[in-house]
């Protein structure tokens, strides 16, 4: 079986893949990074977003074999050593953003990026982005909210959605 | 409930941080297919590619030699397994039982509907059992199929099941009595509205498909299953009991993390029982994680009622009956509760809000070849909130009046109140929910609003709703009189450890919800400790009590209440071992704050005196009570809870390509006492873009011959978040459940059963605005049928 090796948050990693293994499958099954969902098989839910060399992608419609030598990020290496959470994973707790979780990997994944390249989204701008991933919880309303307070701006007036104390 | 100490404690009214986002939002949380045994073997399905056939030969001798292939199983493999049961025997108008037909775990003799499981595969990799399967060679002659309803039960109509007489599974009357006197009331009525219309088939997608892990230990003969349920004591119950007579102590079945339910992980499946059975034939863990693609073809689907409503009016617009007449598809097999929705939990509904005293409901199930029906976000509530509402709405529309203004004058106004289809509502307020609509929603601001869309060239409408349902399921003396199979009670063991801490072990089952940050705060608040003290166990047969789960809006109503029962009787054990050691008598000492006092003395002990104590029992009252600190309760309510609501939604129409947008949405919900107020919120957000999506998108759609057309998100479609606005949110001040000990009614399903009348009303509505005469148009109003409507109308 082919070989292949690549820096997933911050380490060298390897496996033995099959030609057809997914990027989505190396992670859960090869490297046990099991906090990257599969919500469907047609690359419509984007429960499996990580970061391949700083982009957004949905981990589903990448061969591993095609990740070779690339920087992969995923949920696990989105908080501080000690556990701290990062400000984007801290919002989505703060403004209660998620509820079951399948999806929430993939949203913080897509928030992230989505913050490196527009630090100020308006509102329509970030559920325009988040088109790409579903959430069948929260009707995105604390998602979205969590996300404009994780740029920085007040979300104070916006109506409805009790923030945790 | 005291509720004064509520922000010392983080308990009853506060919002805290929720505990478990720290493991979702980590990536540490652990999810069924999360799991994988040592030595486990992968499983997949073959599975009908057509809705009706008669399977002559299975010829599995390539498939057996391919690589990694440990042994295929057909039905012939599960003739000595019981039936997948059905949990609910519904009986019909004339005293008759339902037809109910058998339910192999893998087809027998026939295939009957696309994704229905004849062959299953297992091999040491995922991709060894798929690649084997394409090489099985099934001979299966294709039948006729029938899809539609109303051709199921034609006469001659090609059977789904050879044994049964005939695709209807029951003939359901209620309240049978009242038939004449509902025929005579619209026969006399001043006014009829009639509305006919189609409550349209979901699919429930749940973000984490199913997934289902079998691991045995010939050791000891255990079983253990891993599976995405919301009650995995019901499965081991169902599973154990009927399919695969496996005694409970002998099976334990775990759901770790699930990633929502939404109903479609109520229900005992094939797949559940396979893997089980595999892991014992095999003698290895045998997992199976369904792509989102099979899910569509063997999830239960929702919904799927086709209805025709009457409403009668007097010559003062009082109400004075209300008849109906609904097919509802079944399906191609009886799934676990399935018969019960669309009788008991939509047929007692039909009162709605309003003091209609007479209402008749007549319901026909049909079998048809497609994947089974059952309980969807709001199961049966919906689907009767919808037909009434809508009627309501035309019959405003034809008299000429006020929408809200023919709601008031209907509603119920006294409580308790008994219903002409059998509840007896305990509660309730809906002229203070439809006041603070009307404030919260800015009602009288839509005129101008509608002024500025019509500036943009958009038609505007807005749209009423109110809703009462039935949740906190169930009485089981109740259910069981009408056909429940199972009780409705919820326990709670609650286990204080030596030094204070606690362990709630809750038949409940989280999924979504966040009990384990809510049900401490029930806890904390009757004993006066902080939350953080509390830890919540659940969905583990091994280490909780027998519970049958979380559905039904039922958690905190049941569940909850059950853990206020147990923590009671701790508090009154804790008292007695208090009295002891303060040399005082129980009914003197007081627990507040977590300590302990003496009334009219200055002696107090603190809480975690006195659960040393407990477990240290060297100053103790051994000859009164044991030592120890755990209590089990088990809680059956007295009624079911009935939470109300009123909404409004205000929608634009591009009148050039038929789009609707929704531009406003406003509750006023009334969940009795609210526990955790931050969760509400996002509990009703979730329920309100469920039937949003149901109300503008989402569609599960079958060609004539049974295909399904909508078997992806490409061809289902979620609402995404650019489908819904910000909503406002109301639950403060409800009026609190009289026959429960916290007051709570239930939150989970409210924004999905009262959404979707009120999108529709409001596309209407703004339909009407524009000089077109659309009485109604069915879900889901989609452009396509908005642009058409308005052609031609």
């Amino acid at each position: 079986m082919p070989h292949v090796s690549m820096t997933v948050n911050g380490q060298a990693a390897k496996g033995e893949i099959e030609g057809r293994t997914l990027l989505v499958e190396f992670l859960r099954e090869t490297l046990g990074l099991t906090g990257t969902h599969v919500g469907c098989d047609t690359s419509q839910c984007g429960a499996c977003v990580v970061h391949v060399d700083g982009k957004a992608v949905k981990s589903c419609t990448m061969f591993a074999a095609e990740a070779a030598g690339a920087t992969v990020d995923t949920i696990e290496g989105q908080a501080a050593p000690d556990g701290t959470l990062n400000t984007i994973q801290q919002a989505f707790q703060d403004y209660h953003g998620l509820q079951c979780g399948f999806c929430t990997p993939g949203m913080v994944m897509s928030a992230s990026a989505l913050l490196k390249d527009n630090p100020k989204p308006t509102e329509a701008e970030v559920r325009s982005y988040l088109q790409g991933n579903i959430c069948r919880c929260t009707g995105y309303h604390n998602i979205v909210k969590a996300i404009l307070a994780a740029s920085g701006q007040d979300v104070s007036g916006i109506a409805g959605g009790i923030a945790a104390e | 409930m005291p509720k004064d100490n509520a922000s010392d404690h983080g308990g009853i009214g506060a919002s805290p941080k929720r505990r478990e986002d720290i493991r979702f939002l980590s990536g540490t949380g652990k999810y069924t297919d999360d799991i994988n045994l040592r030595g486990q073997a992968y499983v997949h399905f073959l599975r009908s590619d057509i809705a009706h056939g008669k399977i002559n030969s299975l010829d599995l001798s390539e498939a057996e030699q391919m690589p990694g292939v440990l042994r295929i199983f057909t039905g012939a493999d599960f003739k000595d397994a019981g039936s997948i049961p059905c949990g609910w025997q519904v009986t019909d108008r004339f005293g008759n039982p339902m037809q109910e037909p058998r339910h192999p775990v893998l087809c027998e003799t026939h295939v009957r509907h696309v994704g229905d499981p004849y062959a299953a595969i297992v091999a040491e990799t995922r991709e060894q059992a798929r690649d084997a399967a394409e090489a099985i060679i099934a001979d299966i002659e294709e039948l006729p199929a029938v899809v539609d309803m109303a051709e199921a039960l034609e006469d001659g109509a090609t059977k789904v099941h050879e044994d049964l007489t005939s695709n209807l599974c029951f003939d359901w009357g209620f309240v049978e009595e009242n038939k004449q006197a509902v025929d005579d009331a619209i026969k006399n009525a001043a006014h009829v509205t009639t509305v006919e219309l189609i409550n349209n088939r979901l699919v429930p997608n749940a973000m984490e498909p199913r997934v289902a892990i079998g691991d045995y230990n010939r050791g000891t003969g255990e079983h253990t299953l891993y599976t995405t349920s919301q009650n995995p004591h019901v499965i081991r119950l169902l599973m154990g009991a009927f399919v695969l007579n496996i005694p409970e102590h002998k099976l334990r079945v775990v759901a770790p993390d699930v990633g929502g339910g939404f109903g479609s992980k109520i229900y005992h499946y094939a797949e559940e029982a396979f893997c089980t059975y595999a892991a014992k034939a095999l003698n290895r863990p045998v997992k199976w994680t369904c792509t989102r693609s099979e899910a569509f073809l063997s999830d239960a689907q929702a919904r799927d009622h086709v209805t025709k409503i009457e409403l009668a009016l007097d010559k003062d617009n009082n109400f004075t009956a209300v008849r109906t007449d609904t097919l509802a598809n079944m399906g191609a097999y009886l799934s676990t509760f399935a018969p019960s929705i669309p009788t008991w939990l939509h047929g007692t509904l039909m009162a709605g809000n309003y003091k209609t005293p007479l209402v008749y409901v007549n319901v026909r199930a049909v079998f048809t070849n497609t994947v089974a029906v059952d309980a969807y976000r709001g199961a049966g509530r919906p689907e009767a909130t919808y037909q009434l509402e809508r009627v309501i709405d035309q019959a405003a529309r034809e008299l000429g009046v006020d929408p809200i203004a023919l709601r008031r004058q209907n509603f119920v106004t006294e409580f308790p109140y008994q219903t002409p289809v059998a509840v007896e509502y305990d509660s309730g307020d809906f002229n203070r929910l439809m006041d603070k609509l009307e404030a919260k929603a800015d009602l009288g601001g839509f005129a101008a609003r509608r002024k500025e869309s019509e500036k943009n060239g958009k038609l505007r409408g807005v749209g009423i709703n109110c809703f009462i349902e039935a949740c906190g399921i169930a009485p089981s003396n109740l259910v069981g009189q009408l056909g429940a199979r199972a009780g409705l009670y919820e326990s709670a063991t609650v286990r204080v450890n030596a030094t204070g801490g606690i362990t709630v072990m809750t038949g409940s089952h989280s999924h979504g919800q966040g009990h384990e940050t809510v049900f401490p705060q029930v806890v904390a608040d009757m004993i006066g400790i902080d939350a953080s003290m509390i830890e919540i166990e659940h969905g583990d047969t091994a280490n909780t009590p027998m519970g049958m789960g979380t559905y039904g809006s039922r958690s905190i109503a049941v569940g909850g209440s059950a853990m206020v029962r147990a923590t009671e009787k701790i508090i009154a054990k804790a008292k007695k071992i208090a009295a002891h050691i303060m040399e005082a008598s129980d009914g003197d000492i007081e627990l507040k704050d977590g300590k302990f006092t003496v009334a009219g003395t200055d002696k107090s002990l603190a809480w975690g005196d006195v659960t040393l104590a407990a477990y240290v029992p060297h100053n103790y009252p051994l000859d009164e009570v044991e030592p120890g600190l755990e209590e089990t309760a088990f809680y059956d309510p007295n009624n079911f809870t009935y939470p109300s609501g009123a909404y409004a939604c205000e929608v634009e129409v591009d009148p050039e390509t038929g789009k609707v947008t929704i531009e406003r949405f406003t509750t006023a919900d009334d969940f009795g006492n609210v526990v955790n107020p931050m969760i509400v919120d996002g509990q009703v957000h979730g329920g309100l873009t469920q039937g949003i999506g149901q109300a503008l998108m989402e569609n599960c759609s079958y060609d004539a011959d049974g295909q399904l057309l909508s078997a992806s998100y490409m061809d289902y479609c979620m609402p995404r978040a650019d489908d819904v606005p910000f909503f406002v949110v109301d639950h403060s001040d409800g009026t609190p459940c009289t026959h429960n000990p916290l007051g709570v009614k239930g939150c989970g399903e409210a924004g999905a059963i009262g959404s979707t009348p009120t999108v529709v009303n409001a596309v209407i509505d703004a339909l009407q605005s524009g000089g077109h005469d659309v009485p109604h148009i069915d879900m889901p109003v989609t452009p396509s049928r908005v642009w058409a409507a308005m052609q031609q109308g």
